[in-house]
């Protein structure tokens, strides 16, 4: 390893985390806050700029109130960090950045854009570890962050957070199962785990979700493809909730449902270490996002063929078509945070038990016939396979789900009335 | 007490689904966001909204042209038509003031003045707006209709003495006020 690979690696470290994605976080709390404030018909934080009649100037200059979360973190940064005496100093420290770092980890594997050429350097990938097992690595170290929330739940010794942490880690586990199922589809189509040769196969032969353009040459064929929509949107839609049920989001935020938990799992914490937790969760769900668009939504590309050209853009030797792709990449991002929002202000939190049943009844079943689904339609688009064994397996697919459902049907516990 | 059997609603298999009620919600909450962006908020009219939802944003815009007749603000000192003040020391208002926020020093009106005949005036009149309730008790016991709750509701100040309004700065918010009392007056 020489020293310019080092460097680079370092700078895409820094300038991906802290200039790219870390400023995501507050963006899409004051987005959060703007956006529900207009679906509730109000105006929402729309003063703090920078004061310029404080050095003189005629008129402050409010920017829509786009640096109200800088004043947000400085409000927490300068309240008491107050640690209650009965909590168990160790894991009640440990715990907030227990639930940052993995959120911040998983970013390594995104792909952010498509590559980076200076003047007589190698194209640089604007990615931080093209590994490849990126999906499998993002689940391993997501997970992780449950340990945050139950440490900060059972050490703070104390009966809300307590059953917060506890409901966390039971909700976190159960859609863990679903979350890795209904990516298998995904996987079986692309046939590839490293995440950028996922989304570079999409630049050139159509999103996941838009299978519009280049069919063939070593693709599916365009039928086989909008056959293929069927799992993949099923895929998507039990991946999509997943993600909710993961980052603790709104209609699954029952962790810390503060009609019955007063805060849930950081209600003993105060000043930057609720920050922590905060920011924990917003990072959650940036990432959530960023692996939405990644596996379904065409990552960087901008699609119907167009992304070949932008990535030769260049200008005086600098091949910077990838910051183009850069820019694409953040804007489907941020649409999808704006999608989670719309949905923390439409949809009512679940009841536990609902969750679960959602979960383990549900999606898991629906998970595993989905993979069942997309191979088949996968065979019979590959032409390998004589129309005999894939009608077998449909028949086989059709008796499969009739089973399930009539399983799910007969363990429902028949509600009696009140006599 | 009569026994009522409830069984639980039967659902549809769409609503058992759930997803058409989750379109309908969006489109609910879309709805608002589009209507409140656009200004056409239920009732953005009528609360003077700002353009944004039905919101009125403060500094630049205030409740005052919209202030209902009956708004009880700050209490006020009066003088009539003629310049005379109003009050003559009574101290009713003092004594129902339920948080003793009124304090009046009554004095004698000297014989050389042309209103000798009214006797008394307050030599000082204090109303701690600190302590003051916006009840309108004083106002309503005032058998000289010298005391008056007025629209002023932007009463603030750095210090607590600042917050006590004195008989110059009643007169000064309270102004003149025509008509009712004129049992004082040459005419009668």
């Amino acid at each position: 390893m020489d020293f310019a690979l080092i460097l680079t690696i370092l700078i895409k470290i820094i300038t991906l985390t802290f200039v790219v994605v870390l400023p995501l976080v507050p963006v899409s709390v004051y987005f959060e806050r703007r956006f529900s404030a207009i679906i509730q018909d109000r105006v929402g934080p729309n003063r703090v700029g920078i004061p310029l009649t404080l050095f003189g100037g005629k008129k402050d200059f409010s920017f829509f109130g786009l640096v109200q979360p800088v004043a947000d973190g400085i409000k927490l940064f300068l309240k008491e960090d107050f640690t209650p005496a009965h909590v168990r100093k160790a894991f009640y420290w440990m715990a907030p950045a227990l639930t940052v770092a993995p959120a911040l980890i998983t970013l390594c594997v995104i792909p952010f854009g498509s590559d980076i050429q200076l003047p007589g350097m190698d194209p640089v990938k604007l990615v931080i570890a093209d590994i490849n097992v990126g999906p499998l690595f993002i689940f391993a170290v997501a997970s992780l962050s449950v340990y945050g929330i139950t440490l900060a739940g059972w050490s703070s010794n104390s009966k809300f957070p307590f059953i917060g942490g506890v409901r966390s880690t039971a909700q976190m586990i159960s859609y863990e199962i679903a979350l890795g199922l209904s990516i298998i589809p995904v996987l079986l189509y692309f046939g590839e785990l490293n995440l950028s040769k996922i989304v570079q196969y999409q630049a050139e032969h159509g999103w996941l979700l838009l299978p519009l353009w280049g069919h063939g040459e070593g693709a599916l064929s365009l039928t086989s493809k909008l056959l293929f929509w069927i799992p993949a949107f099923i895929s998507f839609l039990i991946f999509t909730i997943s993600i909710f049920a993961e980052t603790n989001r709104m209609p699954f935020d029952l962790p810390e449902c503060e009609t019955e938990l007063v805060g849930g799992y950081h209600t003993e914490y105060s000043s930057m270490k609720f920050a922590m937790f905060f920011m924990g969760e917003y990072a959650a769900m940036v990432v959530g996002s960023a692996l939405i668009v990644t596996l379904f939504f065409g990552g960087w590309s901008v699609g119907f063929g167009a992304d070949a050209a932008i990535a030769g853009f260049a200008i005086g030797g600098f091949k910077i078509g990838g910051l183009v792709h850069l820019g694409v990449f953040l804007a489907k991002v941020i649409a999808f945070i704006l999608f989670f929002i719309l949905v923390r202000w439409t949809v009512p939190r679940f009841r536990y038990d609902q969750l679960m049943k959602l979960g383990w009844v549900i999606f898991f079943e629906a998970a595993l016939i989905n993979v069942f689904l997309a191979a088949l339609v996968i065979a019979s688009g590959s032409g390998k396979f004589t129309p005999l064994i894939l009608g077998i397996g449909g028949v086989l697919l059709v008796i499969t789900t009739a089973a399930i459902i009539y399983v799910a049907k007969v363990s429902e516990p028949k509600v009696k009335a009140l006599a | 007490m009569a026994i009522v059997k409830l069984t639980r609603p039967k659902l549809s298999v769409g609503e058992k689904i759930y997803f058409g009620a989750l379109l309908k919600g969006f489109f609910l909450t879309m709805k608002h966001a589009v209507a409140s962006l656009r200004n056409k908020s239920r009732g953005a009219k009528d609360m003077a909204s700002s353009g944004l939802g039905v919101t009125m944003q403060y500094p630049e815009q205030r409740w005052d042209d919209h202030m209902p007749e009956h708004y009880r603000g700050a209490p006020t000192l009066v003088t009539d038509e003629q310049g005379r003040e109003r009050c003559v020391s009574c101290q009713l208002c003092e004594f129902i003031c339920p948080p003793k926020a009124i304090k009046i020093i009554p004095g004698e009106i000297p014989s050389d003045d042309p209103w000798a005949k009214v006797e008394k005036r307050p030599k000082e009149f204090d109303i701690d707006m600190i302590r003051c309730i916006y009840c309108g008790m004083c106002e309503e016991v005032c058998p000289e209709q010298a005391i008056y709750l007025r629209k002023d509701y932007l009463i603030s100040g750095l210090t607590r003495a600042e917050m006590v309004h004195d008989k110059k700065k009643l007169y000064e918010i309270g102004g003149v006020r025509v008509g009712l009392v004129n049992k004082w007056n040459e005419i009668k």
